[in-house]
C-alpha cells in the first residue's frame, strides 16, 4: 500500500518538477504529462514480475517508475542531456531500458504492440513463463498496426496484456467524435478474447484486475484486454492548453482524482496516517531536488554524436559533411576545364 | 546432379539453402510470414520447413505485414534472429511504418539493435501486374539505419543471405522473382558460401564503358556488353553491386577511373531511382575523370503494367542498353 502510495505520488511530483523545468526553458520539445491517469500505469507496473515486460504509452511514466525507472533518467532524457538513456537521441517519454524490461513507444502509435508480440515470441521460444503488458489510448487503438498487433497476438495466442486506456481525448478530438464504440470492452470481441473494465482511476482495482490478466497470460490463456476508463487531465501536452475540453467534465473528474483518493482511503480504512503519507511526499520531494541538481549540472552531448550510432559497425557511421572543415583540392581545380586533375591533384 | 565438387542450384534453391543452413546451425534463426508453413511459402522456397523445423520456428501469420515485422523487431530484440517474409515485396508498404520508423531507428535511439532480415520476391517481367512486380529498394534508400541487398547470382544469394542473417541490423533482401528459377549455377558443395555486405563484384570486365547495375538488369546488361563487344570491338565493364546500401562507392569509382564513362541501369522508375544517387556520387568522387555525361536507363515512370505490350515497354531492354551505352562510347 505504502509503495503504491509512492509511485503515484512520485509519477504526479516528478511530472510537476518536469513542468517547472519545462518552464525555465530546460525541456527541449514537448511534455506530455499523465495527470489525472497514474493509477492505470502505476497499479499495471506494480502488478508486473522479474522478468515481464512493459511497454508504456507516453502516459504511463508511473508504470515505469514502479519497474525501477531512475527519476534522473527521466529529467535527462527530457532535458537532452548526452548522459540520458537515448544519448540525447529521442524524446518525451521513449525509454526503452532492456534490463528493466521496457519497451519505448514510438509516436507513430500502435506499433509498439506489433513490436512487443515479438517479445512475447522470444518467451515462448524459451520456454520462459514471462509476460509482456502494454498500454494504448483509446485514439491509438485506431491505428492500424494496433489492429493488426491484437490480431497477431490473439491468434498466437501469446502471453499479453493489452490496457486500453480510455481517457477520453485523442490530442484534440474527444473518442466519442472518431469511434462509434460504446463500451470499449466490445473491441475485445474482434480479437476473440476476453475484456476486463476498471475504474482507471482506483489503483487497487487497476492492480487486482492486472494481476488477474498477467496471472491468466502466464498460464499460457492468452491475451486479456484490461479497459481502464479514466481522463486526461491535461491538454495533450504542456502547449495544450485544452479549451476544447468542456469545464463540467474537468470538474467532475477532479473530484475522482486517483492519488487524492488512495491517500484518503488510506487514512480512512486506517491503513496509513496522514504524517506518514506527508513523510513519503517529503522524500519524494527531496529525491528530485537532488536529481534535477545533478541532471541539470550535466550537458548535451558532443555534436557529432549525431553521426554515430546508425549501424552496429561504427565504420558506418555517417560521414562528416564535406562542406564542414578544410574543402580538399580546392585550389588546384580549374573551373570549366573537362579532364583530369592535375599532378598532385590525384587523390585531393 | 553432382559434377566435380559442385552441385546445380537455382536461384532460388541457393535462398532455400541459405535458410536451411542457418536455421540448422543456429535456433535462434527462426521464419514468419504469410502462408510459409504447410503451404511452404508462394513461392515453395520454405517448403518442408515446417516439419523440419516445427511451428515455433516456421509461424505462420495473419495477413498482416506491419505486425510480422513488428514481432520480427520485438524478437530482435530480444537476441533472436527472425527472418520474415514479404510474400510478395510489393506487401511490405503495409510495414513500413514498422521499417522505418521503428526497426531503422532503433539503435539510433535506444542502442539497441534490430538485426533482422525482411526477405521477398521483387521485380517485373513475371507478367504479375502493378502489385506484384515492382522493385522498392528506392522507398527505403533515404532511411539511414536500413541495408538493402539485390542479389543476382544464385552464389550471392546464398552467401548474402547467410551474412545478412548474422548481420546486427535490419537487412532488406530483395530476391528477383523472373530469377528464382532461371538462374542455375553450379555452386560448390564443400565451401562454406558467405558474402560480406557492401561489396560490389565485376560480373564482366571492360575498359571503354562502365554500368552500374543490380538484380535481373545484370544479365541484359551484360548481354548488351557482349553484343557492342561483338558488334562494335569496345569493352563495357558490367559491375553488379549485389548489396544497394551500404553502397560499395569506391568500386564504382575505381571502375570509372579506368573507364571515363558511366551508365547507370535499373529496373525501377527513374524518378528518385538509386541511379540519381550514384550519379551524384561519381559526380562528387570522380567529375575530373568523366570523358562523357552520366546517362541512366531504368523503368519508365509509371506503375508496372500487366498486359505484356506494356510491361516489355515499361521496362528496359537490351536494345536500350545498347543504344544508351553507343552513345555514350561515341561522345
Amino acid at each position: 500500500m505504502r509503495s503504491l502510495y509512492r509511485y503515484l505520488w512520485l509519477t504526479r511530483a516528478l511530472e510537476e518538477r518536469l513542468e517547472i523545468i519545462f518552464k525555465q526553458g530546460h525541456v527541449i520539445g514537448g511534455l506530455y504529462r499523465s495527470l489525472g491517469q497514474e493509477a492505470t500505469a502505476v497499479g499495471c507496473g506494480y502488478a508486473l514480475a522479474d522478468g515481464d515486460w512493459i511497454a508504456p504509452s507516453i502516459r504511463d511514466l508511473g508504470g515505469l517508475l514502479a519497474r525501477g525507472l531512475d527519476p534522473r533518467d527521466v529529467l535527462r532524457q527530457y532535458t537532452a542531456r548526452g548522459t540520458s538513456l537515448c544519448a540525447g537521441k529521442d524524446n518525451t517519454n521513449h525509454f526503452t531500458v532492456p534490463e528493466l524490461g521496457i519497451l519505448g513507444p514510438i509516436s507513430p502509435l500502435g506499433t509498439q504492440l506489433c513490436v512487443l508480440n515479438g517479445v512475447a515470441l522470444s518467451f515462448r521460444s524459451r520456454r520462459e513463463p514471462n509476460v509482456c503488458l502494454t498500454f494504448q489510448g483509446d485514439g491509438a487503438s485506431r491505428t492500424g498496426t494496433s489492429h493488426e498487433g491484437l490480431a497477431m497476438a490473439a491468434a498466437l495466442n501469446l502471453p499479453i496484456v493489452v490496457v486500453l486506456e480510455h481517457n477520453r481525448w485523442a490530442f484534440g478530438t474527444p473518442s466519442t467524435a472518431v469511434a462509434a464504440v460504446k463500451d470499449w470492452a466490445d473491441v475485445a470481441g474482434a480479437y476473440g478474447v476476453p475484456a476486463v473494465t476498471v475504474d482507471g482511476n482506483d489503483v487497487l482495482q487497476v492492480y487486482d484486475a492486472a494481476t488477474q490478466a498477467i496471472a491468466r497470460a502466464r498460464a499460457g490463456d492468452g491475451m486479456t484486454i484490461l479497459v481502464a476508463e479514466t481522463y486526461r487531465m491535461l491538454g495533450h501536452a504542456q502547449h495544450d492548453a485544452q479549451r476544447y475540453v468542456p469545464d463540467h467534465e474537468l470538474a467532475e473528474w477532479k473530484d475522482h482524482d486517483p492519488v487524492q483518493s488512495f491517500s484518503d482511503y488510506l487514512i480512512e480504512f486506517g491503513f496509513e496516517s496522514d504524517s506518514t503519507l506527508d513523510q513519503i511526499r517529503g522524500e519524494v520531494a527531496l529525491e528530485l531536488d537532488a536529481a534535477a541538481d545533478e541532471v541539470l549540472s550535466e550537458g548535451y552531448p558532443a555534436a557529432e554524436e549525431a553521426r554515430t550510432r546508425v549501424y552496429g559497425d561504427p565504420s558506418l557511421d555517417a560521414e562528416v559533411p564535406w562542406s564542414r572543415g578544410a574543402v580538399p583540392g580546392y585550389e588546384g581545380l580549374t573551373s570549366g576545364k573537362r579532364g583530369r586533375p592535375a599532378a598532385g591533384l590525384e587523390g585531393a | 546432379m553432382e559434377n566435380g565438387g559442385t552441385v546445380e542450384t537455382t536461384y532460388l534453391g541457393a535462398i532455400r539453402e541459405a535458410l536451411q543452413e542457418e536455421m540448422r546451425a543456429d535456433d535462434t534463426v527462426f521464419m514468419l510470414g504469410e502462408d510459409i508453413g504447410a503451404y511452404g511459402g508462394a513461392f515453395k522456397v520454405t517448403d518442408g520447413f515446417l516439419d523440419e523445423f516445427g511451428p515455433d520456428r516456421v509461424i505462420d501469420t495473419p495477413i498482416s505485414e506491419a505486425a510480422i515485422v513488428g514481432a520480427a523487431i520485438g524478437a530482435a530484440h530480444m537476441g533472436l534472429k527472425p527472418v520474415a517474409e514479404m510474400q510478395f515485396i510489393d506487401f511490405i508498404a503495409p510495414a513500413f511504418d514498422m521499417i522505418v520508423n521503428f526497426a531503422a531507428k532503433s539503435r539510433y535511439r535506444t542502442g539497441i539493435g534490430a538485426g533482422l532480415v525482411i526477405r521477398g520476391p521483387c521485380g517485373a517481367g513475371a507478367r504479375s501486374g502493378p502489385f506484384h512486380s515492382q522493385s522498392v529498394e528506392s522507398y527505403f534508400a533515404n532511411v539511414p539505419g536500413l541495408k538493402m541487398i539485390a542479389p543476382a547470382r544464385a552464389y550471392d544469394a546464398k552467401g548474402l543471405l547467410r551474412a545478412a542473417i548474422r548481420d546486427p541490423d535490419p537487412v532488406l533482401f530483395f530476391e528477383h522473382k523472373f530469377l528464382y528459377r532461371r538462374i542455375k549455377e553450379q555452386l560448390p558443395v564443400d565451401e562454406e558460401i558467405f558474402v560480406p555486405l557492401g561489396k560490389a563484384r565485376t560480373h564482366r570486365e571492360g575498359t571503354d564503358l562502365t554500368i552500374v547495375t543490380y538484380g535481373a538488369m545484370v544479365y541484359k546488361s551484360t548481354e548488351a556488353a557482349d553484343r557492342i563487344s561483338a558488334e562494335d570491338g569496345s569493352e563495357v565493364e558490367v559491375i553488379d553491386l549485389r548489396t544497394l546500401r551500404p553502397l560499395d562507392t569506391d568500386a564504382i569509382v575505381e571502375s570509372v577511373k579506368r573507364t571515363g564513362r558511366l551508365l547507370v541501369v535499373h529496373e525501377a522508375p527513374r524518378f528518385g531511382g538509386f541511379a540519381g544517387e550514384i550519379t551524384a556520387q561519381v559526380c562528387e568522387e570522380a567529375f575530373e575523370w568523366l570523358d562523357a555525361p552520366i546517362r541512366r536507363v531504368t523503368a519508365i515512370d509509371t506503375p508496372v503494367p500487366y498486359a505484356p505490350t506494356l510491361e516489355d515497354y515499361y521496362l528496359p531492354g537490351e536494345d536500350d542498353i545498347v543504344a544508351a551505352a553507343r552513345w555514350l562510347l561515341a561522345y
